[in-house]
């Protein structure tokens, strides 16, 4: 039973941190298309500290870091000088594969697994990264409902103009909402490499960024909503091991496939009309 | 101008990484455009980059995000694979199969793309999303005809059976890698140039990427030019998957794609969506890439350095734009 709950977390739990924060992000109207790169930099960078310090929550706290660095990179790019978002997050997802890939090769050779490394403690299945997450999906859901804050930001993604209006910042409103969200990335990331096996490999979050881009769709932009489909999307994607197990006459490609095939699926499904933030992926700029 | 920026932001990269950037110019130098090896090598990379780079040229002057090339070359690949496992059952090896592989590769990709643009204009799938979920598929898709259908006969490893040698493109010189795929390229962008820049369907392509509500006052299908524009954007990520395939690697493995079609959107994106300015997008890239395999025999480092310089002129291009943009205009700043 156990066992099971670590599998389901496997693939669910960094999809769910990553998208608690693409959620707070979209609904300040940024679609933050680099939290792939945000999350495979937490995962190396996070990796790299504890593999420096011998200590496990100082490479949360690298994870961290370096996903808020690529975070406010972009959100200068595209928040600031109002570039294209989805060329934006297009760039840093490259450098972030470029980046990583170069120190990996330089700091770790071609050998990925460091069994040295001490990982995160872990109570059947529970771990902090987790704990640290959900509570994070907590501030945010409240934050954004509930604060003043929460309401400009949602403002920011809806009427941007009502927003400068009332004599708040778009700007600004819009770089903290990205930041914050980049920083769940860089946590969902450290979860691949400081939680279960201390390895690292070139592009290793396979699209889990993406995934989580798809749920809060998936989730129409609410916290919750957002939560239940990430870990919906874990579940297939822990389907792979049980069938494997079973020795299917499926090929387990298939199955391997059946996370992206899901969201793709559901998003069909879905189709037009989401409630997407009415201001979603426009730049701002302002009038001066 | 750009060419200094280009070789600025190359410094750059190696005092970052901390390598010796002197020695690593030259062994990059060496790599690129040493010998007629190193050259051969440029040109070979360049090919696939310049077809990704006018995929993408071409969907983003319509709008159209297509993130996807990695999985139209994928697909494209494997469609060449499959119709060439199958033409060599019945008939003898012969150019005009060549024509016959490169034809299905444009049509896979092409296809691939189209659900894509199809799911957008019909579903309200955002091309974003979709097309990168659909690499993810694909690349499964890859592995599991590898070691399925497509395997070669003996079963030993994941990969297809080597093309015969009448079924892969002419080589001026046996010893380089240099084949005819880099003509087929430059006709390609040749091509893409006259398409966009002096058709009435590339006109209205464009209007459609720049000014959609001029393109809806003026009746232009919109949607219909969106779907057109993935399915020629992923049937020249097809056709770069085929030349790759008869030019190049002779067979499909999982290592078929070294990111080619990701590649071609900095590509693109230097070269301000530009088909002719996309030839010195790839051939500078292509350099790179060839130069760091060299610079990876010497130190620890790959062709991930080269994303790095990649991204960084992608950031450095968006950045003179938006403060160029930004400024106000010399009749603004005196009144």
């Amino acid at each position: 039973m156990a066992v099971d709950a670590v599998l389901l977390l496997q693939f669910g739990a960094p999809v769910a941190i990553a998208a608690a924060g693409e959620t707070l992000t979209q609904k300040s109207g940024v679609i933050n298309i680099g939290i792939e790169g945000q999350m495979l930099a937490g995962a190396f960078f996070g990796l790299l500290v504890d593999s420096i310090t011998r200590n496990p929550w100082l490479g949360v706290l690298g994870a961290v870091g370096a996903a808020l660095l690529l975070a406010l990179t972009f959100a200068i790019f595209s928040v600031y000088l109002a570039a294209d978002q989805v060329v934006v997050g297009t760039a840093m997802n490259l450098l972030s594969l470029g980046v990583t890939g170069t120190l990996f090769r330089a700091e770790f050779g071609q050998t990925g697994t460091l069994s040295t490394v001490p990982l995160l403690p872990n109570w059947h299945g529970l771990d902090p990264i987790v704990v640290a997450g959900m509570l994070g999906l907590c501030v945010i859901a409240f934050a954004l409902k509930r604060t003043k804050w929460g309401l400009a930001v949602r403002a920011a993604g809806e009427y941007p103009d009502a927003v400068e209006a009332a004599g708040l910042s778009v700007h600004r409103l819009r770089m903290q909402a990205v930041t914050l969200g980049g920083m769940f990335a860089g946590l969902g990331g450290a979860y691949l490499t400081l939680v279960f096996t201390p390895a690292f490999a070139e592009n290793m979050t396979q699209g889990k960024g993406f995934v989580a881009i798809a749920m809060v769709t998936f989730g129409r932009w609410n916290s919750w909503r957002v939560l239940v489909a990430s870990l919906a999307v874990g579940a297939i994607g822990a389907l792979q091991y049980w069938f494997q197990a079973a020795n299917s006459a499926v090929p387990y490609q298939l199955f391997l496939a059946l996370p992206y095939l899901t969201s793709l699926l559901i998003l069909v499904i879905m189709g037009k009309g989401t409630r997407a933030p009415a201001a979603l992926a426009r730049e701002f700029r302002r009038s001066s | 101008m750009q060419a200094v920026a280009l070789f600025g932001l190359l410094l750059l990269t190696l005092v970052v990484f901390r390598l010796p950037v002197l020695p690593s110019l030259q062994l990059l130098y060496e790599g690129a455009l040493g010998d007629k090896f190193a050259v051969g090598r440029t040109l070979e990379k360049a090919t696939p980059l310049l077809f990704t780079g006018l995929g993408m040229v071409v969907a983003w002057r319509a709008g159209a995000y297509n993130i996807g090339g990695e999985g139209q070359f994928v697909i494209g690949g494997l469609s060449g694979a499959w119709v060439a496992k199958i033409a060599l059952g019945h008939v003898q090896p012969s150019g005009f199969l060549i024509a016959i592989i490169l034809l299905f590769s444009c049509i896979g990709g092409g296809l691939w793309a189209g659900i894509a643009g199809w799911l957008q204009v019909k579903r309200g799938v955002e091309a974003v999303i979709s097309t990168i979920l659909l690499n993810f598929v694909a690349l499964q898709a890859l592995d599991w005809a590898i070691r399925g259908p497509l395997q070669q006969k003996a079963r030993e490893l994941p990969q297809t059976e080597n093309l015969p040698d009448a079924m892969m493109l002419w080589r001026p010189d046996r010893q380089t890698d240099l084949h005819a795929g880099v003509i087929l390229a430059l006709l390609a962008a040749v091509g893409i140039f006259i398409y966009l820049f002096r058709t009435v369907g590339g006109y209205r392509l464009r209007l459609v990427g720049s000014s959609p509500g001029v393109a809806r006052a003026s009746r232009i299908p919109s949607d219909a030019v969106t779907v057109k524009a993935f399915l020629l954007s992923g049937a020249l990520c097809g056709l770069a998957a085929g030349v790759e395939y008869t030019g190049a690697a002779g067979l499909i493995g999982n290592g078929f794609s070294q990111n080619w079609g990701f590649l071609g959107i900095p590509v693109a994106l230097i070269s301000g969506l530009h088909p002719l300015g996309a030839i010195l997008g790839a051939l500078y890239f292509g350099a790179l890439l060839a130069g760091s395999e060299n610079l990876g025999r010497f130190t620890e480092s790959g062709p991930t350095i080269v994303y790095v310089v990649q991204s960084a002129a992608v950031l450095g291009f968006i950045a003179i734009g938006a403060i160029k943009r930004n400024a106000p205009a010399p009749m603004e700043a005196e009144a």
